[in-house]
């Protein structure tokens, strides 16, 4: 069983963030892996370890130098990590990433790609589904669990009324919701092997790629950012046994009550 | 150049198409002379219902039978683009199905996506409203290049309003190629339980985070939000813990809502939560820690326990039956 894991590598979220001249989110800092991405290398690992076997391959795809941030999912314990890091893919938008990653995952075999539902950076929630069409492989979004069974996927999906049974057959793409399996901490084994496992780091020039990326190949542009005015607070009580009281008045002046 | 033509994706729903479609269609009435809406699915008269949105035609993409929508449906849209002529744009719905449909058009038309939209003019060209950092900034997007635009727009963004048209005249969607990619088969649908309105419709959300300490201490959400007539709503760090079921997550990855009341219980206040709720016409927060960044939003804050606060205003209200 071979995996193919997306993993995205994001200015830390817990920083302020900001936007650069060229209206793209400032990346010129410390980049670390989306947490949104350690539930598919859990997954992998899991879904590895239960066939009995196999490689966990990490794909990302950065406009910065800096990919340290990938060791991470080799600490856990993926085999290794395929990075295409170059400054020309700044702005692209996340058709053109789709197309990138796809360019990279043709050049192995594979049964699964896992992705996550959405980064936690971009949100756009659109590049894994485009990458499966450009694979020509089904997908299956939302998983909250994925199992193997023989040649199949056996995935539960997020639905509107709860979730749905869904199967598909392998090689297939399932992008897995947050919370979907525990991520394991990389032990101080992994961390120390992680440095010897191979990271490789590609350019545009070494896949063949037939369209323009970064934004000169994005087919939307931004071209504002504005301020919006905020929601100004009302009043703030510190509870002195009467919080309960001050609510129930509020509610009466709102007539919920 | 004005809008002509828009498409919106009609999201099969009980006896129609969803809320979150019927709001688009009426935003599209308002840029565009011709609505179309593509749906898919058998047994209900969605003709009617999107005529009386303002919708004149009904592309019907028929029964998917156990598939997935993604496929088939962006495979039919494609077909009908080539055979009666692209829209300006096609507007989606932010659902499950919504985004397939939307990934897989984007390879096929290639062109790209532009998701998390929550506003819609029409500036010489489509332009759309993104809002980011937890709804302080708002970004401004349009399409470049040749090629329709597909969009993915968040619910509640519009209002959906009834015009009294007849019914949409309806097409059959031509079946489009579909290949290995449409392999994926639906094989059961497990509804879970829910009393009371539904969270995205409820007057009243009150809603719990983290700070109720332990998954035992739901239960007062679900008290105080069953004697006001509300939902109860969660943020998305109880969900991921287990306490509660996803389909109670509010936020950006989860519902948007915009009751009358928005109650926040041990809600810090994320900016990725705060996008869900912003538009709540009043909103009341519980939250031990008076810097938590919810009471900047909050038209009454309680700076307390929820242990203490919630068990009396329960009590409170109780009484008052
Ligand atoms: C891509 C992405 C998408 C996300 N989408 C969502 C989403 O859709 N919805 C969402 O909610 N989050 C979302 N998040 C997560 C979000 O960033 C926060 O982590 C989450 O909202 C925090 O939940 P919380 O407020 O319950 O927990 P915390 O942030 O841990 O806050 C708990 C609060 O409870 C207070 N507290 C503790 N004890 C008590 C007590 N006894 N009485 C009163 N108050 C107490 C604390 O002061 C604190 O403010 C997303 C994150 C990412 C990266
Ligand atoms: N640049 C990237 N490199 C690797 N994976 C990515 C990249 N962009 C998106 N993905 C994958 O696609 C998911 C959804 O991303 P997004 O479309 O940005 O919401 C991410 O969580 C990743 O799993």
């Amino acid at each position: 069983m071979n995996i193919v894991v997306c993993a995205k590598l994001i200015p830390d979220p817990a920083a302020p963030q900001s936007f650069d001249a060229s209206k793209n989110l400032e990346r010129s800092g410390k980049l670390i892996l989306d947490e949104a991405d350690t539930y598919g290398v859990e997954m992998a690992l899991q879904l590895v370890d239960a066939a009995g076997g196999g490689e966990v391959t990490v794909v990302s795809m950065a406009s910065a130098a800096d990919v340290a941030g990938l060791r991470n999912a080799l600490a856990m314990g993926a085999t290794r990590a395929v990075v295409v890091s170059d400054d020309r893919l700044r702005g692209s938008d996340a058709l053109t990433t789709a197309k990138v990653l796809a360019a990279v995952i043709k050049r192995q075999s594979f049964d699964l790609v896992l992705a996550a539902t959405e980064s936690s950076d971009g949100y756009t929630g659109t590049t894994p589904v485009q990458l499966a069409q450009l694979l020509d492989l089904p997908s299956i979004t939302f998983a909250k669990s994925v199992t193997v069974e023989g040649r199949e996927a056996v995935v539960a999906r997020q639905s509107d009324q709860g979730f749905d049974d869904v199967r598909v057959p392998l090689p297939a793409l399932i992008t897995v919701t947050a919370g979907v399996v525990e991520p394991r901490y990389a032990s101080f084994k992994g961390i120390m092997s992680a440095k010897s496992k191979p990271l490789e780091v590609l350019t545009v020039e070494d896949l063949s790629l037939d369209s323009d990326v970064g934004a000169a190949g994005a087919g939307q542009e931004i071209i504002a950012i504005d301020a919006v005015e905020s929601r100004s607070s009302g009043e703030k009580y510190v509870d002195d046994g009467d919080g309960a009281e001050k609510i129930v008045a509020f509610l009466e002046s709102i007539k919920v009550l | 150049m004005a809008l002509s033509t828009l498409w919106v994706l009609g999201e099969p729903s009980e006896a129609s198409v969803s809320a979150p479609s019927l709001e688009l269609v009426s935003r599209a009435r308002e840029l565009a002379s011709d609505v179309a809406v593509v749906s898919w699915g058998v047994g209900a008269d969605r003709a009617a219902v999107v005529g009386q949105y303002g919708a004149t035609t009904l592309y019907d993409v028929g029964d998917l039978g156990d598939a997935l929508a993604g496929v088939p449906v962006a495979a039919a849209i494609a077909a009908l683009a080539s055979t009666r002529g692209a829209p300006d744009a096609i507007l989606i719905p932010a659902s499950y199905d919504g985004r397939d449909v939307a990934g897989r058009l984007s390879v096929r038309w290639d062109r790209p996506v532009l998701t998390n939209v929550t506003g819609l003019v029409d500036e010489g060209g489509l332009v759309s409203e993104h809002p980011v950092f937890g709804g302080s900034l708002t970004v401004r997007a349009r399409f470049s290049g040749d090629g329709p635009g597909i969009v993915v727009v968040r619910p509640k963004s519009f209002v959906a309003e009834a015009v009294g048209g007849g019914p949409a005249q309806v097409v059959a969607a031509p079946a489009g190629d579909v290949g290995a990619a449409g392999s994926a088969r639906v094989t059961a649908s497990h509804v879970e339980a829910r009393s009371g309105p539904a969270l995205e419709e409820a007057a009243v959300v009150v809603s719990g985070g983290r700070g109720l300490g332990e998954s035992s201490g739901y239960a007062l959400i679900e008290q105080l939000a069953e004697l006001l007539g509300g939902a109860a709503g969660a943020s998305r760090a109880i969900v991921d813990a287990g306490w509660v079921p996803y389909s109670h997550q509010v936020g950006q990855t989860g519902k948007t809502v915009k009751p009358t009341l928005y109650v926040a219980a041990g809600i810090s206040g994320a900016t990725q939560h705060m996008v869900g709720m912003k538009g709540a016409k009043n909103i009341v927060a519980i939250n031990k820690d008076p810097e938590a960044p919810i009471f900047q939003i909050a038209d009454l804050g309680i700076v307390g326990d929820v242990h203490k606060v919630l068990p009396a205003l329960i009590a409170a209200l109780q009484a008052r039956k």
